[in-house]
């Protein structure tokens, strides 16, 4: 992966962001992929595997929430973080700009949606 | 009210980053709200050819905020494209030189070029930055047409555009993408429209091989800025790229006299190898940019985006050509397509980058008399580096001079930043320390000695 290029590269199994820590960016994938998971009781749930075009710490952006979950490198992996700020500040000039974030948060619900029927009626 | 329907025919002149980002644009908007539209993009160059044939001619910078905006968009730059990214720069000034790096210390602004590179360059060693536009407008839908376009006119109330050598064809919206380097503004000036062309001004970019090692070396992933006391010269940057070094100059009639004794300068030359040689450069260009935007960028069925309508005063041409672009695409699937329709939308877009260049005009001036004193250009240096050496402590020399150099932040908020008490009082107090009898003759020892 080359270094010259943009954003920043994470080596596998390096932590992008904690579960609990404060958020002020969130990240988008130039290469490679990361693994989404919750800590419980000392043990991790795998929520999901995000690659290349995928975002992740986009919850910070508009809530004051701490991080929900943990953000691992698997493999090498190059991110680009985008500030709170600058977002915000183009998302008010331009609020289409939110719109793909919407998108994929709506994605996101319609999954756990079926989720949710899966495990309430086990099919 | 004009709108955009079902099947409209929309024509854009000029495939440089204004009129793909629009074209790109029109149609994610119209793919949200269900309609089919047809665009045609009518342009002359081909960005995959070597030297100012296929260059859209200018530093090939795309700032920090318009990488991230872009990434939010899901248009991530590749690594093809992205000739280094850049996660410093260095000031250089006749007192001397720093460092200054972003807080995160991560890649966030690129350096392309605009076209298939210098003039000489074997092709497709890279990925144009306008080719890479181009190919998503294209994967979008649009329809490329080469050819010089050499008649616009009205029929019916439409606008017609033709090509050299080819036929009339009728659009329901034109969009006008050329920029300020070109002949087919001229083309306007007798359809009984309200546009004026942009002020303009003259730079002076060239490109220098150095090889990837050198490039490495000698300038790594910083873009080097210089602040110099020559007369005329505003600012010059050198930016890093794979194989080449591009040095850019904004200034006051810039000639050959003035962009040589700018080369010959120390500051220069400690940047580069030692065999460099400045009359051997691959390849040159002095292009005009906007410096005061058009004050009527619209009519009926008619706009004019990025370069030739408004732009950001010196710096994220691109940034302001993205900006523009995609407030006419909106405007023109969400309002319409009317006068009316653009003031309401489209214009508040134009006017607050102008606002800003107003407030750009003003400091640049600042930054220009505060070049003229020496011991306000070492007061400015003793802060940057005493904020470089402690990372804990507020950087607000640093960061003001970073939004500044790079374009990442909009000249309102680096004035904001500069009229903060603290900055001035922190400034003052540097300027004191420099103007102090005892600091002045332990300069002028020193100075002595060197000689």
């Amino acid at each position: 992966m080359k270094k010259s290029k943009l954003g920043k590269v994470f080596n596998d199994g390096e932590v992008i962001i904690r579960q609990g820590d404060a958020g002020n960016f969130m990240y988008e994938i130039l290469d490679g992929q990361v693994e989404v998971l919750r800590e419980k009781g000392g043990e991790e749930v795998q929520l999901a595997i995000l690659e290349k075009g995928d975002f992740f710490g986009e919850m910070a952006i508009f809530e004051r929430e701490k991080r929900s979950a943990t953000v691992r490198a698997q493999g090498q992996v190059r991110v680009l973080t985008v500030d709170k700020k600058i977002l915000l500040r183009r998302i008010s000039e331009d609020p289409s700009l939110a719109l793909r974030i919407l998108e994929r948060m709506s994605r996101r619900i319609r999954e756990m949606d079926g989720e949710l029927v899966r495990l309430r009626t086990g099919k | 009210m004009l709108s955009l329907d079902e099947n409209s025919r929309v024509a854009v002149i000029g495939a440089g980053p204004a009129g793909t980002f629009f074209s790109y644009f029109l149609f994610a908007m119209a793919e949200r709200v269900g309609q089919e539209i047809q665009l045609d993009i009518f342009e002359s160059r081909n960005f995959a050819s070597p030297g100012p044939s296929g260059c859209n001619m200018c530093g090939g910078i795309v700032s920090e905020s318009l990488v991230q905006t872009l990434a939010t968009e899901g248009i991530n730059l590749p690594a093809s494209v992205i000739q280094r990214g850049i996660d410093s720069y260095v000031l250089h000034m006749d007192v001397g030189s720093v460092k200054i790096e972003t807080p995160l210390q991560e890649k966030r602004i690129g350096a392309v070029h605009r076209g298939a590179g210098p003039r000489g360059n074997q092709e497709g060693q890279w990925d144009s930055f306008d080719n890479f536009l181009l190919k998503l407008a294209r994967d979008k839908g649009a329809n490329i047409i080469s050819g010089r376009v050499d008649e616009i006119r009205w029929e019916d109330g439409r606008p017609a555009v033709k090509v050299r050598g080819g036929e009339s064809r009728v659009y329901d919206l034109l969009v006008v993408a050329v920029g300020v380097n070109t002949a087919t503004l001229k083309l306007f000036q007798d359809m009984d429209i309200k546009y004026t062309a942009p002020e303009t001004t003259k730079t002076f970019i060239c490109e220098y091989a150095l090889g990837k090692e050198k490039i490495e070396n000698y300038l790594g992933s910083s873009m080097h800025t210089y602040l110099l006391k020559i007369p005329r010269l505003e600012f010059a940057a050198m930016i890093p790229k794979g194989e080449y070094a591009t040095v850019c100059m904004l200034g006051k009639k810039i000639d050959k006299e003035l962009v040589q004794s700018f080369l010959n300068t120390p500051e220069v030359k400690r940047c580069l190898p030692p065999d460099w040689d400045s009359q051997q450069e691959a390849c040159r260009c002095m292009p005009k940019i906007n410096i005061k935007g058009s004050s009527h960028p619209f009519s009926d069925r008619l706009i004019f985006v990025g370069d030739c309508g408004i732009s950001r005063l010196y710096k994220d041409g691109i940034g302001a050509a993205y900006k523009t672009a995609k407030a006419a695409a909106t405007t023109a699937v969400f309002t319409g397509i009317s006068e009316e329709a653009l003031k309401q939308r489209f214009w508040p877009a134009c006017q607050k980058l102008e606002k800003d260049n107003r407030i750009g005009k003003l400091i640049f001036s600042s930054v220009g008399l505060i070049q003229s004193f020496p011991f306000a250009r070492r007061a400015i240096l003793r802060m940057v580096a005493k904020e470089q050496q402690n990372r804990g402590m507020p950087q607000r020399m640093s960061t003001s001079l970073w939004d500044l150099f790079t374009g990442s932040a909009p000249y309102r908020e680096v004035l904001l930043r500069m009229a903060h008490p603290l900055f001035l009082s922190s400034l003052i107090w540097n300027i004191v320390i420099e103007l102090w009898p005892f600091r002045r003759r332990k300069q002028k020892g020193r100075s002595h000695e060197e000689e």
